[in-house]
């Protein structure tokens, strides 16, 4: 090769390099910028279209009347077999005492909620001495009364198009006219289980039934995951088998989750008989989905520890095994963590294996333990989205934002974990 | 390449330190041989590092390694106490001989061996713990101590020998990682001695102190001699005058020249140590 001097750029092509170096820099940035800002738009629509679904169902109207607990009715030695749908309906009557036509009685008795007459029962049981008196009840209305007051249906329509008939407008007008309507906040969303009635519907089996399957799916996949990737990182000979398993474990990661679910049917519940519905079940079929990420993610925590450590280590005679149990894991801890927790928040969403194994079952109550049949939440909301009733459509969007209020938490976690054990070298 | 190559007094330097560091410590070692090198070489895959390697490390003394950058001396220093192994692609063949054991031989522990063959990395490396776990780590997992104040006394000769008590023992529970540069090797230092080992391997460890801790490391170099067997690799010649009796020349995976280090600074056989240390090459 000849030596060739190299010239200095003239004036005024520097300039103009100058120039085009910041107008691509400007460039750039301006890409970037609208990236974000069109992530964070369609984040935005989300949220909004979830929050103006599902506001309404976080509060619930109902209506306080009075009602005589009638002896007749209702037997101190037989609460369970008395009639207090009767004493509900008779408390309404008197309120209206002008309506005698039983066609027009049995219209004013859908206003409150079917649950109505189950929350007085469940007080007499408490307190049988209230038999004989006269209470006070605050129930909950049917969801077309719900609805109705929220706005949802509108009061100009002609009537045959709307399930509140115009004599019952006129007798809720005069409810919500003597102050007995309220709305307070919906506490049986979060604290009820499902129910056939929106407005007895709640998240608390679902969410039971998320949790004991989470637990499941961490008291598998964390110390499994663990274990392999600590081994697979720091003592397996570097061979073929090892690769081998090391790209199946890459490819388990991607493998869609209603796989996982078949497998859970087939093996879990086919073979081994386990029983269906159960959230030891659905922890199991995730625990298959986490395990992959958990593994990854530990193997990538522990290449992120310093060799100087290891070093250290080694210097003074400590073995491969104290090393490692020592300094390195204790070390990748938070990163270990961060993955985990990242992994749960992932099974915690998941749907489709769920639905194969039958966590997507009606069951009015939360499970007592990961043996019985339960929903987890995500199911929950593919239940209620399937549900016709119109007070369910701002319910699933309700149940997904409390879903979405879990996966913040959980990543929430997993920031501060990751900053409070964050190290300097 | 360093900073030798721009000083051409370096060899007046080294020659300087080099009458100081030997008035300082007239009396050199027990004469004996510690660790004999038989024709150690060492292939990193394919590639040759290290050429039928012939060198004793002698006992109570200072044996200074230097040479040009890839010239095989950290990677010897690093057979010393098969920390090697570690490297999957590396292989390590002839003997080395540590009282009249070969401690390649298959029946040797190489963790035991790390014990007996302490070592002070280039970079300091504390654990992320307190200076007192720091230190009582390696006393711990031998076994070496009965009870908490035997520990105690561990660890508080241990940083006294590495110089560091009367800095640290008032922030024992502190992390070692608060230290400051020179603090966190003397604390390394100290974590290497607490586990009592016969020999003390030390790679390039003041490249990353600043000239006050480096001076500091040295004199605890002169002290660490009286009862340990100290190999040095250095890229600083001047600090291989001043600190060490003997010093090996390495290029190109060969040992040029080994000897008295007064000798290898004032009078090298070889032409290619002249050039070397005169800052000719390197």
């Amino acid at each position: 090769m000849s030596v060739t001097t190299v010239q200095p750029v003239p004036e005024d092509q520097a300039k103009k390099n100058i120039q085009r170096r910041k107008s691509k820099n400007i460039r750039l940035q301006i890409y970037g910028l609208s990236a974000i800002g069109t992530a964070v738009l369609l984040l935005g629509i989300l949220f909004s279209s979830l929050l103006y679904t599902g506001a309404s169902a976080f509060t619930q109207t109902h209506l306080t009347f009075d009602v005589k607990i009638d002896p007749n009715l209702v037997k101190e030695d037989d609460i369970f077999g008395s009639n207090f749908r009767g004493i509900v309906r008779s408390g309404l009557y008197s309120l209206f005492p002008e309506v005698t036509n039983p066609r027009d009685q049995r219209q004013l008795g859908d206003i409150p909620s079917n649950g109505a007459q189950f929350t007085l029962r469940d007080r007499v049981v408490e307190d049988p001495s209230l038999i004989g008196q006269t209470v006070s009840i605050t129930v909950p209305v049917s969801d077309a009364f719900d609805q109705f007051y929220k706005g949802v249906i509108p009061r100009d329509v002609p009537e045959e198009q709307r399930k509140v008939s115009d004599k019952q407008i006129v007798w809720w007008d005069q409810l919500v006219d003597n102050g007995q309507v309220s709305k307070p906040f919906n506490w049986t969303l979060l604290f009820s289980a499902d129910s056939r009635f929106p407005e007895l519907a709640g998240l608390s089996g679902a969410i039971v039934g998320s949790f004991y399957a989470l637990l499941v799916c961490f008291l598998i996949s964390f110390p499994v995951g663990i274990a392999a990737a600590v081994y697979l990182e720091e003592f397996a000979p570097k061979n073929r088998w090892t690769d081998l398993i090391e790209v199946n474990i890459n490819n388990l990661a991607a493998v869609p989750s209603v796989v996982f679910g078949l497998l859970g049917l087939a093996v879990f519940l086919q073979f081994f008989g386990l029983p269906r519905s159960a959230p030891l079940v659905g922890g199991m079929v995730l625990s298959l989905m986490t395990l992959p990420t958990i593994i990854i993610t530990t193997r990538a925590a522990l290449k992120a520890v310093p060799p100087s450590i290891r070093e250290g280590g080694f210097g003074i005679g400590a073995s491969h095994q104290q090393v490692v149990m020592h300094h390195v894991l204790p070390l990748a801890m938070p990163g270990i963590l961060t993955g985990t927790i990242i992994g749960l928040a992932q099974a915690l969403g998941e749907t489709a294996p769920l639905l194969l194994i039958g966590m997507n079952a009606f069951i009015t109550s939360a499970p007592g333990g990961i043996m019985e049949s339960a929903t987890a939440l995500p199911t929950q909301i593919f239940i209620w989205a399937d549900s016709p009733e119109r007070g369910f459509v701002a319910r699933t969007s309700a149940a997904i934002l409390v879903l979405i209020g879990f996966l913040v938490v959980m990543n929430l976690i997993a920031v501060v974990l990751r900053q409070r054990f964050q190290r300097k070298w | 390449m360093s900073s030798e190559s721009i000083e051409p007094t370096a060899f007046e330097q080294a020659k300087d330190s080099s009458k100081v560091t030997v008035q300082a410590s007239p009396s050199a070692g027990t004469g004996k041989a510690k660790m004999k090198g038989r024709k150690v070489t060492v292939f990193y895959g394919e590639k040759q590092a290290l050429f039928d390697v012939d060198i004793d490390i002698m006992e109570n003394e200072v044996t200074a390694l230097i040479g040009p950058s890839g010239c095989g001396k950290s990677t010897f220093l690093r057979c010393l106490n098969r920390m090697n192994d570690v490297v999957d692609i590396c292989r390590v063949h002839g003997e080395i001989i540590m009282d009249g054991k070969d401690i390649y031989d298959r029946d040797v522990d190489v963790v035991h061996l790390r014990a007996r063959v302490g070592m002070v990395f280039q970079k300091p490396n504390p654990f992320p713990k307190s200076i007192y776990e720091n230190v009582a780590y390696g006393p711990r997992i031998h076994g070496l101590t009965r009870n908490k104040s035997e520990l105690d006394e561990i660890v508080e000769t241990s940083l006294q020998k590495a110089g560091l008590w009367n800095e640290a023992k008032d922030r024992l529970n502190q992390p070692g990682t608060g230290l400051s540069g020179g603090q966190q090797q003397r604390l390394c230092i100290a974590r290497a001695i607490a586990v009592a080992p016969e020999v003390i391997l030390m790679d390039e460890p003041c490249s990353a102190l600043d000239p006050i801790a480096t001076a500091k490391i040295e004199d605890l170099i002169h002290e660490l001699r009286e009862n340990y067997t100290i190999a040095i690799v250095t890229h600083s010649m001047q600090q291989a005058a001043r600190v060490s009796q003997k010093t090996a020349f390495f290029h190109l995976g060969n040992l040029v020249e080994y000897g008295e280090t007064e000798q290898i600074f004032t009078n090298p056989k070889e032409e290619r140590t002249q050039g070397y240390i005169t800052g000719r090459f390197g």
